[in-house]
């Protein structure tokens, strides 16, 4: 794809360069600086007072505000339009209270920056929270305690420890949210922000200019190749920071009274209404006002869980060929190969099809030229045009979730045990299948259900990839939400969150493992 | 807080009577000690035995269930209102050192120095860093040093404020024995040059007896002895006390009077005063306070023998059949299976009721 959009010059682009092309660049850039404030005000003292405070509710909030993780973006994005625009609940609530009627008031466009900003803050915030909940459990209290020890107030030494040593944990959950920003396509197309995302897409089909496309997305590649290298900087530097230290003395502060109430609003907010509340009226509508027929339901969840299952299915296969070779031939290059294939992870949808699409494209117009010639009678597009196309795309977008979960679960299987179960006699495969296979269980279970969610949220790719008239949950949810059929759009997004919820429990119960 | 200080008017830190805890179960039982103005003291036990949780008292990590803690004339603590551990002025060295990952050294040094003006902080750490020897090393950070190195910047760092009274809680547990006595002499004679008064906490008697001016032992949240090292070692108080540190074994004695007990050698005297019932006793013998002798009344045959390195230590079965350990100058020790003769080199031991005749003690958690 870079090749693509270094050598072919494109008219659209210069286009695209005269006209639009400012305009995205300043949205995506408006949309990440308020992303980027907003996870960090949502996220971090909700982290602080989650992992070093006691307040009333305090466990299952902390568990309640992963969940908006589970919310796709654009799926929160038409939830609130449909309770905030002029016909919903509130405004018509408003109205009949106050007497007013339109254009007498003026009420919150949903529909604008700030919107998108809020959406997308209200769901992405868990990774900011995650992480810095993460460092500060890991601080302990002994650095907190050296700061008071040292003539320092609770609310100084939050400032001036707690915050600074965080900050790269901090900085890496951020550059997360910001790269979900950018890969970002459901929110803003409906909001009508026109950014790099929406414009690789307009690109694509309205000009069906596959070059000018690619190069838009090679541009928007240069922002994510940004943030990926803050984030792994950040990380490197994270490991400094952090030193397994006896935590056994660690008491949290004991909050009461209205500072206890406060402490438990904060960490009630981010999860009231980045989850209970659109939750809740997805609820509502799916259950007492949609009229989607049973039969199209069920097709959609269909075509949702086998696209996904098989997507899943592959990703793991794959992840685990990747990480046994690399764990039986250490070279540097299969290092290097498995951390490439790695990055597919903090690419957005739009770059991944683009890319997908023009070799693709090639190998069928190849093959179709061949068939000309020789007769063999195939006609359509056999990769480019089929499921094959988004199933490949999928694999490049997920394969890391899969190899960084099986990756992890090998890690853990040190070396040894395999020569020790060697050592008494047993074959590779019986160490395979005596040894490994129970151990990895849990983490190859992870991996699929993980890449199954991903698939299953996935909007992009999948918009832009799919065989003609092929639906998914994600797409026929996100059409019915551009119809502004909203409430009929209800249906399949609540299966989608439900389906997303099982890995958020996942994880929380791992790290709650974890922590004890 | 209007409590009246009826406490010496020597004593600098004075823990009285205090009782802390944890939900379940109580963790200081009524501890008692008064340390003076530049003492160095050494709070030494067993783990679990509440020492920590009466350092994190003192610093103001941990509230007193009752009785009170005062530093000069400062109500720290007095079982109901604390004093919030930043307005205490005491400066804590922390077991895994804590200092800020962050910060540079000179930048960890100063931390605690916001309130003065900068001037006088920037000097105060330089002289600090003087004092502990890394005068070129005020730009690193703490993971580009070692652990020793780590170990003295925390040091200047509880000390950069000038607190009132320092703790170390088990300063020296993450380091190995040779850095560790290399480092404590240099410790101990910054400390004194200061006049600091130090409580620190250790579970390892090598390290509390080269560090402290006294060494108070602790078990089950109770004060059992506070003395001079030596004291601690040739004088034990109790029975928890001689067996915690050093070596040694109880061979059976009977009651003369409140000072004196009989035993296989003849009549000794107590240090403690002995009480009449139950009139079995036991007599605290350790290795050194036992010789060879060409002859005398008490014969015993040797069991097995441990080169020590310039001496070896004996473990020898009496007439009786009591066993007893015996150090000997490792040249000319005996062979095993060779009978000997001994004599006690000294006259005064700790004699306490056989446990067997009394119920039976919990010993050290």
């Amino acid at each position: 794809m870079v090749g693509q959009s270094l050598f072919a010059g494109s008219e659209v682009f210069s286009h695209l360069l005269n006209t639009v092309l400012a305009d995205y660049v300043l949205n995506s850039l408006i949309l990440m600086a308020g992303v980027g404030i907003g996870t960090v005000v949502m996220g971090v003292p909700a982290a602080w007072l989650a992992a070093m405070c006691d307040f009333p509710g305090r466990r299952w909030l902390d568990w309640g505000m992963l969940l908006p993780l589970a919310m796709p973006a654009y799926v929160i994005a038409y939830t609130y339009t449909g309770m905030l625009d002029f016909a919903g609940p509130v405004q018509t609530l408003l109205r009949e209270l106050t007497g007013w009627s339109y254009g007498e008031y003026w009420f919150w466009d949903i529909r604008s920056h700030s919107g998108a900003i809020a959406m997308l803050v209200l769901v992405l915030y868990p990774y900011v929270y995650l992480m810095a909940r993460a460092t500060f459990l890991e601080q302990s209290s002994v650095s907190f305690e050296a700061s008071r020890n040292l003539g320092y107030s609770p609310f100084r030494a939050f400032l001036k420890v707690a915050i600074p040593m965080a900050r790269p944990a901090i900085i890496a959950g951020v550059s997360l949210a910001l790269m979900e920003t950018l890969a970002d396509y459901g929110t803003v197309q409906y909001f009508g922000i026109p950014t790099f995302s929406t414009g690789i897409f307009r690109t694509f089909y309205g000009f069906g200019d596959a070059n000018g496309a690619a190069q838009l997305a090679s541009l928007l590649l240069l922002f994510v190749a940004t943030l990926i290298f803050v984030e792994r900087y950040s990380r490197r530097k994270l490991s400094y920071n952090v030193r397994a230290g006896s935590r056994a003395m660690a008491s949290r502060i004991h909050l009461k009274g209205r500072r206890a109430w406060l402490a438990a609003l904060a960490c009630f907010i981010p999860f009231f209404f980045g989850f209970l509340l659109p939750a809740g009226q997805l609820l509502f509508w799916s259950l007492f006002e949609a009229q989607m027929p049973w039969s199209d339901f069920l097709s959609l969840s269909w075509n949702s869980f086998y696209l996904a299952g098989l997507a899943a299915l592959i990703a793991i296969i794959l992840a685990t060929l990747l990480a046994y070779t690399q764990r039986f031939n250490p070279s540097k290059l299969i290092k290097q190969a498995s951390q490439f294939a790695a990055l597919g992870y903090a690419l957005p949808g739009t770059i991944i099809a683009i890319g997908v699409l023009a070799p693709l494209v090639f190998v069928d117009q190849t093959l179709l030229a061949f068939s000309d010639r020789f007769g063999l009678g195939i006609s359509g597009l056999i990769f480019s045009g089929t499921l094959f196309a988004v199933l490949f795309a999928y694999t490049v977008r997920f394969l890391a979730v899969a190899l960084g979960s099986i990756q992890s679960g090998l890690g853990q299987i040190s070396p040894s045990l395999d020569e020790a179960a060697k050592g008494m006699g047993r074959s590779p495969y019986q160490v395979l299948r005596q040894i490994h296979a129970p151990l990895m269980k849990s983490s190859l279970l992870t991996a699929l259900l993980v890449v199954f969610v991903d698939v299953l949220k996935e909007l992009p790719a999948t918009l832009m990839l799919r065989p003609f008239d092929f639906n998914t949950l994600a797409v026929r949810a996100f059409e019915l939400a551009s119809d502004e059929r909203l409430i009929e759009a209800a249906p399949p997004s609540l299966m989608i969150v439900a389906v997303g919820l099982v890995p958020v429990l996942l994880l929380n119960r791992a790290i709650s493992r974890h922590k004890h | 807080m209007s409590i009246a200080s009826n406490t010496p008017p020597s004593a600098y830190l004075s823990i009285e009577n205090a009782y802390a805890g944890y939900a379940a179960e109580s963790v200081v039982n009524g501890v008692t000690l008064n340390i003076q103005q530049g003492e160095l003291i050494c709070l030494l036990g067993p783990s679990g035995c509440g020492k920590s949780s009466l350092l994190r008292c003192i610093a103001g990590f941990h509230a007193l269930y009752s009785g009170r803690i005062l530093l000069g004339d400062k109500h720290l603590d007095d079982g109901k209102t604390q004093l919030p551990p930043e307005q205490r002025n005491i400066g804590m060295v922390f077991q895994d050192i804590a200092l800020f990952p962050h910060l540079s050294v000179t930048e960890n040094i100063q931390f605690g120095l916001f309130e003065w003006p900068r001037k006088e902080a920037k000097e105060r750490s330089k002289q600090l860093l003087t004092m502990i020897g890394l005068q070129s090393m005020g730009q690193r950070y703490p993971h580009e040093l070692s652990g020793g190195q780590q170990q003295r910047v925390a040091l200047a760092r509880a000390l950069a404020a000038k607190p009132d009274l320092l703790l170390l809680d088990e300063p020296f547990s993450g380091l190995d024995a040779a850095l560790r006595d290399e480092l404590i002499p240099d410790i101990v004679d910054l400390l004194k040059q200061e006049q600091i008064t130090t409580l620190m906490v250790s579970h390892d008697q090598a390290e509390a007896f080269a560090f402290a001016d006294r060494v108070a032992v602790m078990n089950q949240g109770r004060l059992e002895q506070i003395s001079l090292p030596d004291a601690i070692y040739y004088e034990p108080k109790s029975r928890f006390v001689a067996e915690f540190i050093g070596e040694g074994e109880f061979i059976t004695a009977q009651y003369v009077d409140h000072h004196h007990v009989n035993s296989l050698f003849g009549q000794s005297r107590s240090t403690t005063d002995i009480n009449e019932t139950p009139c079995n006793k036991e007599l605290f013998i350790r290795p050194d306070d036992v010789e060879i002798v060409e002859h005398s009344k008490v014969v015993a045959q040797v069991e097995s023998k441990r080169f020590r390195g310039g001496q070896s230590l004996l473990s020898v079965t009496l007439e009786d059949g009591q066993s007893l350990a015996v150090t000997c100058h490792a040249v000319k020790a005996p062979s095993v299976g060779d009978t000997i003769y001994l004599a006690l080199k000294q006259h005064r031991f700790l004699v306490t009721d056989d446990p067997s005749k009394i119920e039976p003690k919990n010993e050290a958690s």
